[in-house]
């Protein structure tokens, strides 16, 4: 009998339970991907995850890593309490959507990258509140509706999408910010590749990787339909990119002050 | 520095240090007068212990940091003021949730609203009743010296532990800021084992789930039952409270905690020397508010008066215990403003009229 | 020869295989699965060429993927 190689399977890191995304939402692309870097890097026993408030609530049930239930926006804060108590070996990442991450915990995603926590956040990024109904995100695109938008977007009223890879960009500690996204087979990849990257990075510095996603329910698009609404409408507005890694560091990273050397008194 | 010494030390600091002789090694806090010094104290000694200091961008981001931190199965800390503490609420109740262990001390400011920054007693509710959503409980301990609040901090830690649920040390801006001789106990740290913990998971065990949803409600209500042993355990085994001249079980009993006992105590004296029979109850523990010692009290006593820094919260907790078998009043200042004893003398000399 | 395993139950007919498979292999089954959708099926394996493009579209991770390993040449 001629030999077959399984070429592709579900990583050791998901659990087997069934995921409760809708149809055809790419979360479950996203978790794939995070599952085997952690296999792939043979990670699984160091690493801890934290996930959201959102449509990624119960992702505590598919990684198979121990792992903290966040509240709302603030999954940064308690993977920094979790990075500043474990050993330096361990890996910490975030799993965020658009709401968590760049409304309620815009604070604590600001600040922990400016820190330069070693840890990697991974964002989801799809452009509306998935879990609650479908309301406007902090990235919903210029005259898109939603259940609180119905009109559409209107940037007189609530200003433009936020770019949270360029925002980040501007910071002074992070050494890994790329925006890919999980929707066709060539992003899909491409995506593993950003989040190798982050995740070989982490020990050095802050890390984070956004990933345009789609929401088929939230959109009222046909899972098909919405992997072409994100190519044309977002990848526009988010473009895909590298915007910073340790052998281009932009000039945003360089320091602007030689570290200050503070006459330590205390050292009588 | 030798431990059986005596060092007179400001009760901020002295907390802090309590609490890094009680094994604790990692702080996250946020600057709020009047418990500043915590963290100042906390971000120059943690280092020299190899410990954590960081300081967080809220105290909302502090109070997750703690959750994140907790998870890991290590003792942990945070201390705010007042509107700090409000900002913490949510955090607390995931704490008590995910059943995680920490000690969150408030040194209690003027309130409502930015209030002042004077010592109060206005968040004894808050604290022992309303300390973010849902049906849970924590253990609240009341210092009334800085000796005190060095002994509860070790306590805290202990209980913290013991019953991996937060506790709460509710302190005020006086005990914060006054300096007086304390000594540290000299007992060892008890360490707790703590399999639950987030710490990477090992081959041999499934993966830990630091977590307080529950989307299933029979589920949410066997987790909630759950708690509620463990908080009936608390009620049954950790109150705790002083009395003071209460041996010939005078007719008239203050009933006050932390700074306002000490107040009351030297009213006491006073009016003692010119034959006035009365005495005080003190709660340690504001939760579980000491119900046993209380209700022994009440039949010989004729009237009680309870006497806080605030509008009247404590005092709920005395009705519900003596009930309409005798008289409870009530003499307070809110606003950060401190009752004297002159004051507390002539509120006494009305009661008998 | 070539081949994928499709766990149906885990399949919530969303289709974002069907034009990853270039060539037009899958289609969702007349059948139910447990949750009631009609889960994806592949009418012609032996075209399949491995190339795993709906294993790797699939949100569900529910596709696994043989590869047929090349005969290895003799000496």
């Amino acid at each position: 009998m001629s030999e077959e190689q399984l070429i592709f399977k579900r990583s050791k890191a998901l659990t087997d339970a069934y995921f409760h995304y809708c149809p055809g939402c790419t979360h479950g692309i996203a978790h794939r991907l995070i599952a085997e870097v952690i296999e792939e890097m043979d990670i699984q026993d160091k690493t801890i995850g934290v996930c959201p408030v959102g449509c990624s609530v119960l992702a505590y049930n598919y990684f198979d890593v121990d792992i903290h239930e966040a509240s709302h926006g603030r999954a940064p804060a308690v993977a920094t309490g979790i990075r500043r108590t474990l050993p330096q070996d361990r890996y910490v990442f975030t799993y965020q959507g658009d709401g968590d991450l760049a409304s309620i915990g815009m604070a604590e995603i600001v600040h922990a990258a400016n820190r330069g926590e070693k840890i990697t956040v991974v964002f989801i990024n799809n452009a509306i509140y998935g879990m609650t109904g479908g309301q406007m995100a902090p990235t919903t695109l210029p005259g898109m509706r939603t259940t609180t938008s119905p009109y559409g977007r209107d940037t007189a009223l609530c200003g433009h999408p936020i770019r949270m890879c360029e925002l980040l960009n501007t910071l002074v500690e992070p050494v890994f910010v790329a925006r890919g996204a999980v929707t066709t087979p060539k992003y899909i990849n491409r995506a593993k590749k950003l989040l190798r990257q982050a995740f070989e990075l982490q020990h050095t510095g802050f890390t984070f990787v956004e990933l345009l996603s789609t929401c088929p329910t939230g959109w009222g698009l046909t899972p098909e339909n919405s992997v072409a609404w994100l190519e044309r409408n977002m990848v526009p507005f988010f473009p895909l990119s590298v915007f910073r890694e340790p052998a281009a560091m932009p000039a945003a990273a360089t320091k602007y002050a030689p570290d200050l050397k503070v006459k330590d008194d205390a050292k009588a | 520095m030798a431990t059986a010494q005596r060092l007179l030390m400001k009760g901020t600091e002295a907390i802090a240090e309590a609490a890094i002789r009680a094994g604790c090694r990692h702080f996250f806090g946020y600057p709020i007068t009047p418990q500043n010094e915590i963290p100042e104290y906390m971000s120059k000694r943690l280092p020299q212990v190899g410990g954590v200091y960081l300081q967080a961008e809220s105290e909302v981001s502090a109070s997750n940091m703690l959750y994140g931190a907790g998870g890991s199965g290590v003792r942990v800390m945070t201390s705010s003021s007042s509107p700090g503490i409000a900002l913490m609420a949510e955090g607390f109740s995931y704490l008590c949730g995910s059943e995680i262990p920490a000690v969150v001390v408030n040194i209690m400011r003027g309130g409502p609203g930015l209030g002042d920054i004077q010592p109060s007693q206005g968040d004894y509710a808050m604290c022992t009743k309303g300390f973010g959503h849902g049906d849970k409980h924590a253990i609240v301990l009341a210092p009334s010296t800085v000796q005190e609040a060095v002994d509860l901090m070790a306590l805290a830690f202990d209980l913290a532990d013991q019953y991996r649920n937060p506790c709460v040390v509710m302190g005020d801006g006086l005990i914060g800021q006054m300096m007086e001789p304390v000594t540290f106990p000299e007992a060892p740290v008890k360490v707790y084992d703590k399999p639950w913990a987030a710490t990477g998971k090992p081959p041999t065990r499934k993966h830990n789930i630091i977590n307080s949803l529950y989307l299933d409600p029979e589920e949410l209500e066997r987790h909630v039952y759950h708690l509620f042993e463990k908080y009936e355990r608390m009620r049954a085994d950790e109150q705790r409270h002083e009395t003071f001249m209460l041996d010939d079980a005078p007719p008239v009993v203050i009933c006050a905690y932390g700074t306002m006992a000490r107040i009351a105590k030297t009213a006491i004296r006073e009016l003692r020397k010119t034959g006035v029979k009365i005495g005080l109850f003190r709660p340690i523990t504001a939760w579980p508010f000491p119900v046993e010692a209380l209700s022994g009290v009440v039949q010989s006593t004729k009237v009680f008066l309870a006497v806080e820094m605030s509008m009247g919260q404590m005092i709920e907790d005395v009705r519900m215990v003596v009930g309409r078998d005798r008289p409870v009043k009530f003499f307070g200042r809110p606003g950060g403003v401190i009752p004297t004893v002159e004051e507390i003398i002539h509120q006494v000399k009305l009661l008998s009229n | 020869m070539n081949r994928i395993v499709i766990d149906e139950d885990r399949c919530k007919a969303c289709g974002l295989c069907i034009p990853a498979c270039n060539r037009d292999l899958l289609a969702l089954a007349a059948k139910l699965n447990a949750k009631g959708y009609h889960p994806i099926s592949i009418h012609d394996m032996d075209e399949c060429t491995a190339c795993a493009m709906c294993a790797i579209v699939c949100p569900e991770v529910t596709i696994f993927v043989y590869k047929q390993a090349k005969l290895k040449k003799a000496g």
